[in-house]
């Protein structure tokens, strides 16, 4: 329970309406190390992630405690936990430009020279330079997805959670942009907590499998 | 802080509903110490029933209130039905703003200009086909049996009920249903009835309610449109509020719990008539016919809101033409002579109630949009969402006829020393505002994903910044059109500001219904075309505004109201 950057869930039960959908799931995920949830729809698995980052429906009851880097992050609100979130639609906020989307993510408290060189080094990691400027709408569906990823490492997450966050790309491109997500988030040394129901997403990532539901 | 806005949000506006309606009844029955009155009795009753024409007074309010709600929802259902998908939706839509901008004061004057004796319809028919040479000795607009006030009313309410309806068709899987039924060998519009309405019904039940709520208890359109010898109850009991004796205001009293009872008593027939619908119309389905002749049925039915709009379209047009008009002769279509001049005259006299009419209403709809906000963000934080039944208190004002509890409102705020300031008259209007602009802005606020809260949070940005630089710029357009429609409500009220100003303010409204009664055609026109522009203008920047913010910001067109 050291600050050594694992993301530790400790007997956590997910149940709705008295039936039990988790019960008592116990994991460790070591920085770098990507571990897969795989279930049906309706086990439980999305919630799971949205307990993690501070949002689960109340209508879930939900016992068990996450510890991240040696915190307990259980009840912390969610802007404190350091929890970074993909989901399957990228959820770039339409009203702002791209650069605006990744300023978003960025940390307070930075000079505006610093926010923008920041920016524009993100967007060259996205292999997008110059696009700080554009309007988020006009962006391709991989082009938005490397940017939704870029956000979230921006705010220097603890960890990373993806909700099936490649299933509605097209196939040529689900590879690529599987390869980018596990990429960066290994290179940070995040631990990575993966729900899906794609067989496909549990072999890219290579880690420890667990099946629930 | 925000845990306190939905109880506030409560109090400022069901506590005059209820605390109203016991300031009302009482005096009713004959307490009213101010006046004297300190010893309860069924006196003011009494009296009430011996007025001259009371009967006349209440059959006038059941016939054209009833009339007029259901004409108003048998029309939107009937082209709703027919027209499920085509064309012509898509028109009435684009059309609906500009109607629904327009104060019930100004549709009211409109349609009069309209339908007069000297109004375009008869110029435009004499006296090549009619022989007039002079304007006809007729009571049209207002006419003995308050046809013209149904007229208005349905002018009023017709785009009322369809921007609810097609929101709640919004809502519900109307189109695949629809083509369930169709494959089925059903015709549209009995595919509609038997299978949308029934989705549709329990979302619209409130907004008819409040419909024939509001036909049976107007006063402002009465005043113009209905016969005055004797009028309808509602503009009768306010003739007896304002009468200079005293001694009245107990009459009054109880004309406003009979107005009262009425309205309920007629919510409740209504729902008995409602479940006796169901009942048939769920043998009806159950027989399985599939419907033939809709062919004429769908063009009566476009033909009809077709009316409609063009009546109401043409009564805006209508005001604009007088208000510019110098000399206008019998039976010219158009004026002979044009001049600003009748605006250039009446600009002094315009600028204080135009004055009021903004302060109030921008007042009124910021506070209302304020504490909407507040409810709703609250209800997200909490995950606390109000059933249905919250829905009830929300529409609680437009249910109850005003009539019935803005005297009560009144002694409360003579009571606390707050009558005829501009305060109270914020307030009052408040009331009103406040169903509205929840109503216009609690769908598009609950629809957004939820997952972009959650994204940005988990960002790290607080509750509140997120609130401020995710969901108020995403809902910037909702936001501002709820604005747009609580200034609308606000532009068009007459009795608040008539109960809670004190005599001592004027609006737009109150003096286009004072001036529509005698008056010179050229000033009304001023200033009902001034009254209906005001909200119009509002709606164009609600519109105009995001538009222009957000014109390099594709994504944002998915985020309309």
């Amino acid at each position: 329970m050291s600050g050594d950057g694992s993301l530790v869930l400790d007997g956590v039960t997910v149940a709705l309406d008295g039936a039990t959908l988790i019960a008592g799931l116990d994991l460790a995920v070591a920085p770098g190390e990507i571990v897969t949830v795989m279930g049906p729809s309706g086990s439980g698995k999305s919630t799971l992630l949205a307990w993690l980052c501070g949002a689960a429906d109340p209508a879930f009851r939900i016992a068990g405690r996450a510890v991240l880097d040696g915190v307990d992050i259980t009840r912390l609100p969610p802007e404190a936990r350091r929890v970074g979130i993909l989901f399957q639609d990228d959820l770039l906020f339409p009203h702002l430009s791209v650069g605006g989307n990744l300023g978003f993510g960025l940390p307070a408290g930075l000079g505006r020279a610093a926010r923008e060189a920041r920016i524009e080094a993100a967007l060259e990691e996205a292999e997008l330079p110059g696009f700080a400027g554009r309007d988020p709408a006009t962006l391709s569906g991989g082009q938005r997805a490397r940017i939704a990823l870029m956000r979230t490492l921006l705010a220097a997450p603890k960890a990373l959670l993806l909700d099936e966050p490649f299933s509605r790309l097209d196939a040529a491109l689900r590879d690529r942009i599987r390869c980018f997500v596990f990429g960066h988030a290994t290179e940070r040394g995040l631990p990575v907590l993966l729900v899906t129901h794609d067989p496909d997403d549990a072999r890219a990532a290579g880690g420890p499998v667990v099946e629930i539901g | 802080m925000l845990r306190w806005v939905p109880a506030l949000t409560l109090l400022l506006f069901l506590g005059p509903v209820a605390a109203g309606l016991v300031g009302t009844f009482l005096p009713a029955f004959g307490i009213l110490p101010a006046l004297g009155g300190t010893e309860p009795s069924l006196a003011p009753w009494r009296l009430l029933f011996t007025m001259p024409g009371l009967d006349t007074s209440i059959r006038l309010t059941l016939t054209t209130g009833f009339a007029a709600a259901l004409v108003s929802l048998a029309l939107v259902l009937a082209f709703l039905s027919a027209c499920h998908g085509t064309r012509p939706v898509l028109v009435v839509r684009r059309l609906l703003a500009p109607l629904l901008a327009v104060p019930h004061v100004a549709v009211a004057i409109g349609f009069a200009f309209l339908a007069s004796p000297s109004g375009w319809a008869a110029r435009a028919v004499s006296p090549w086909l009619t022989g007039w040479e002079r304007p006809p000795d007729l009571a049209t607009a207002p006419d003995p049996y308050g046809i013209a006030l149904v007229c208005g009313l349905v002018l009023k309410e017709v785009p009322f009920l369809l921007l609810m309806t097609l929101a709640a068709l919004g809502q519900v899987p109307a189109d695949r249903t629809l083509a369930v039924a169709r494959s089925l060998g059903y015709g549209p519009a009995t595919a509609w009835f038997k299978t949308v309405l029934p989705l549709v019904w329990p979302q619209i039940r409130l907004p008819v309610y409040a419909v024939l709520a509001y036909s049976l208890s107007v006063v402002d359109m009465a005043l113009v449109l209905a016969p005055g010898t004797p009028p309808p109850l509602a503009p009768r009991v306010l003739r007896w509020f304002s009468d200079p004796d005293l001694s009245r205001q107990f009459v009054a009293a109880a004309g406003a719990g009979l107005q009262f009872l009425l309205v309920i008593g007629a919510i409740g027939v209504f729902h008995g008539a409602e479940r006796l619908a169901a009942g048939l119309g769920r043998r009806w389905i159950a027989a399985g016919g599939r419907g033939h002749g809709e062919r004429g049925g769908r063009i009566a039915a476009t033909g009809a809101m077709g009316l409609v709009f063009g009546v109401g379209l043409l009564g805006m047009l209508g005001m604009a033409v007088w208000s510019v008009a110098r000399r206008w002769r019998w039976p010219d279509l158009l004026p002979s002579v044009w001049s600003p001049g009748n605006w250039a005259r009446q600009a002094e006299a315009l600028a204080w109630p135009g004055w009021t009419t903004v302060s109030v209403a921008l007042a009124a709809a910021a506070i209302a949009i304020a504490l909407v906000l507040g409810c709703l963000e609250n209800e997200q934080r909490t995950h606390v969402t109000p059933g249905s039944r919250a829905l009830w208190l929300i529409y609680a004002p437009l249910l109850a006829p005003q009539i019935g509890f803005l005297f009560g409102v009144q002694v409360l705020l003579v009571v606390s020393g707050l009558d005829g300031r501009w305060a109270a008259l914020v307030w009052g209007h408040l009331l009103f505002v406040l169903p509205y602009v929840f109503l216009a802005l609690a769908g598009p606020w609950r629809r957004l994903d939820e997952r972009y809260a959650r994204t940005a949070l988990c960002l790290g940005a607080s509750p509140g910044r997120v609130f401020w630089r995710i969901k108020l710029p995403m809902l910037l357009r909702p936001v501002l059109f709820a604005l747009a429609v609580g200034f609308a409500v606000s532009v068009g009220e007459y009795l608040p500001t008539v109960f809670a100003g004190g005599g001592r303010f004027a609006t737009l409204t109150t003096e286009a219904v004072s001036l529509a009664a005698g008056g010179d055609r050229r000033v009304i026109g001023v200033y009902a075309f001034l009254q209906a522009l005001l909200p119009w203008l509002g709606f164009t920047l609600a519109i105009a505004i995001p538009a222009w913010l957000y014109r390099q910001r594709r994504g944002m067109k998915d985020f309309s109201v």
